[in-house]
This record gives C-alpha cells, sequence and structure tokens, in this order.
C-alpha cells in the first residue's frame, strides 16, 4: 500500500513497499536500439504518448545509471556478447524489458543469425509482443513492470529451449519451419 | 562466353581469366567509361529450379557496371567452379570493390585473388562455413554466448 493514501498522514507501510513506490515512479531506463522497433520506441517516448508520465522519461546511455533494460529490435548473434556485457554492467535492482517480438522469440526470423529470442541470453522481466508493438502496447507493458517493481519482483531464470521453460506460454506457440512447409505444400 | 540483353539491360558473361582484361577495357576506353561499380554479389546455382537446371558450374560473380558520364550501364557475370573458387579482385581499378568482395567471401566462400584485406565483414570470426552457400543449412545457428539452438 502507498503511504500518500494513508488518511492519518502517518508511514504505517512496510520499507519495501516504500522503496517499491520510489523505484517504479524512477525508471532510469538505458534502451539498446537495434532496429525498426526504435521508431516505435521514440514514439512513445516523444510528447504525445509521454513515457514521463510513468516516470521513465530520462534514458540513460550508460547501463551503471540505469535500472531498466529496453531491448528493443533484433539481437543478431553478432550483437549477443554486447547486450550481456550491458545487462552485466547494469547496478542491482535491474529489470529487462524485451520490447517488440524478435527479443521476445526471434519473431519472423529464423535463420543463422538471430538470436531466438534474448531471453535466452539474460533474463526478462516483461515481454512486449508486436512487430513492432504499438505505443499503447508500450504502456501497457511499463505499467505491469511498474507492478513488477512495487512487489520486488526481478527475472532471475533464463529460458531453456531443450525443455521449453521459463517463458510464458503464449510465447510459445511459434509458428514452426515445418508447419510452414506443411502450409506451403496444402496450398499448392 | 556468352551476351544477352534483356529488356535494355545487356549481360556480359566471361571466362574467369579474361575477368581483369576487360575490366580494365571497361574502365578506359573513353567509349565506355564504366567509371562506377554500382554492386557485386555472387549467385549459388547449386538447387536452381530446384535441381531441375544443372549447370556446369556453381557460382557466378556478378558485376554491374555504370557510366555517369554516357549513363549506360553493363552487368558482368563470371562463373565459378565449386572446387576452386576464385577470381581477380578488382580492388585496383574499383576501390569499392573492397567490401563488396569481402560480403561476397564472407556469404559464399569465394578468394578474391590479389585483395588487401579478405576478411568476413557481417559474420564474426568464429562463424564456420559461408551463410549464404545453398547447402548451409539455412536455421543453422552458431551462437557465440547462450544455448544451441
Amino acid at each position: 500500500m502507498s503511504f500518500l493514501s494513508s488518511p492519518t498522514g502517518f508511514l504505517t507501510s512496510k520499507i519495501k513497499d516504500a522503496l517499491g513506490w520510489a523505484r517504479k515512479y524512477s525508471i532510469f531506463q538505458y534502451p539498446f536500439v537495434t532496429a525498426c522497433c526504435g521508431m516505435e520506441y521514440m514514439s512513445t517516448a516523444a510528447s504525445h504518448y509521454d513515457v514521463d508520465r510513468f516516470g521513465a522519461g530520462f534514458p540513460r546511455f550508460s547501463p551503471r545509471q540505469s535500472d531498466v533494460l529496453f531491448v528493443v529490435g533484433t539481437i543478431s548473434h553478432k550483437m549477443a556478447p554486447v547486450l550481456k556485457t550491458i545487462h552485466d554492467q547494469m547496478c542491482e535492482p535491474k529489470w529487462v524489458v524485451a520490447f517488440g517480438v524478435c527479443t521476445c522469440t526471434g519473431g519472423f526470423y529464423d535463420n543463422y543469425a538471430t538470436v531466438m529470442g534474448i531471453d535466452t541470453i539474460i533474463p526478462v522481466d516483461i515481454y512486449i509482443p508486436g512487430c513492432p508493438p504499438r505505443p499503447e502496447n508500450v504502456i501497457d507493458g511499463l505499467m505491469k513492470l511498474q507492478e513488477k517493481i512495487q512487489k520486488g519482483e526481478q527475472s532471475r531464470t533464463l529460458y531453456d529451449p531443450r525443455t521449453k521453460t521459463g517463458r510464458p506460454a503464449e510465447l510459445q506457440q511459434g509458428y514452426s519451419i515445418e508447419q510452414h512447409i506443411k502450409h506451403i505444400e496444402s496450398a499448392s | 562466353m556468352e551476351a544477352h540483353a534483356f529488356r535494355g539491360d545487356e549481360t556480359l558473361v566471361i571466362r574467369p581469366g579474361a575477368l581483369l582484361a576487360v575490366a580494365k577495357f571497361l574502365k578506359e576506353t573513353p567509349e565506355l567509361d564504366f567509371n562506377v561499380l554500382m554492386d557485386l554479389t555472387a549467385v549459388d546455382y547449386l538447387f536452381f529450379a530446384g535441381g531441375r537446371v544443372q549447370k556446369e558450374f556453381r557460382f557466378e560473380v556478378v558485376y554491374h557496371f555504370y557510366s555517369l558520364k554516357h549513363n549506360h550501364r553493363l552487368r558482368l557475370k563470371v562463373p565459378v567452379d565449386e572446387k576452386d573458387p576464385e577470381v581477380d579482385t578488382l580492388n585496383d581499378l574499383w576501390p569499392s570493390a573492397n567490401w563488396y568482395e569481402r560480403e561476397v567471401w564472407d556469404m559464399f566462400g569465394i578468394q578474391f585473388k590479389g585483395h588487401p584485406n579478405l576478411k568476413r565483414i557481417l559474420m564474426y570470426e568464429e562463424f564456420q562455413g559461408h551463410a549464404l552457400r545453398k547447402d548451409y543449412p539455412f536455421n543453422k545457428r552458431q551462437p557465440l554466448i547462450g544455448p544451441q539452438n
């Protein structure tokens, strides 16, 4: 519960709740922008949709000063070690947002170059699918992240492609290449 | 070897040994004056037309030239064998060939004889094989970090 809503004006909350409240409205984000999702990210960050209403209007371009990593756009295998280093450099507590379907699962890419979801490399707290996601979608994800920060929760697990654990069930229902070939063959 | 025109695009197919001489001729003859190398790429004909068309060579390196002065274009094709995929570099005539040839080496594994810095340009050094060859499994991944998926 928030101490501002207390009718007596006394602080009767737990220190954890107060910290969560403070953290969720002062998100210092690190935008790791690699691809076309960056346009939608900029649109969300600019005055029309205005992420500053949620306290996230202050992007830091140093991982040491930020606490939410926004991974915006496709991550290639060449880029993957860089992303991992950036994540390692961030101070605790830290959260990761996968922005766009490429970062969530690899999206429509199934080739030699693309990482099939950044959750195979770094733990992801919030998945925002979409190609690219609309700003409303992003803001919805941001509010879900705020709830998570308020509760003091952080994701610590990676996705394991062999056991298929560590990723939301909604994102597991991918469109496999076998399905695609079957689809083409049935159409022709 | 062959010359044809399709919808106004002239194409020459030449032997690999003649490449340097032809390229020099195209660049330095005043009536031709091809001063721009627009593009340099390659084609892998391994499973061309679903394997129905068998060519006696596997690769073809394709050059696109353009003349700013005369406003005309030419496409040059050089068939390359699978066993010894190598052609001469055009880096000395058109410096823009440098990165194009590195890309073709990276993606198709075609060597360019005399190239000053023939190393991978898009993929990382640890990458094994050449990704745009038709016998490279299209979804085979070689992650630097993370699980082998």
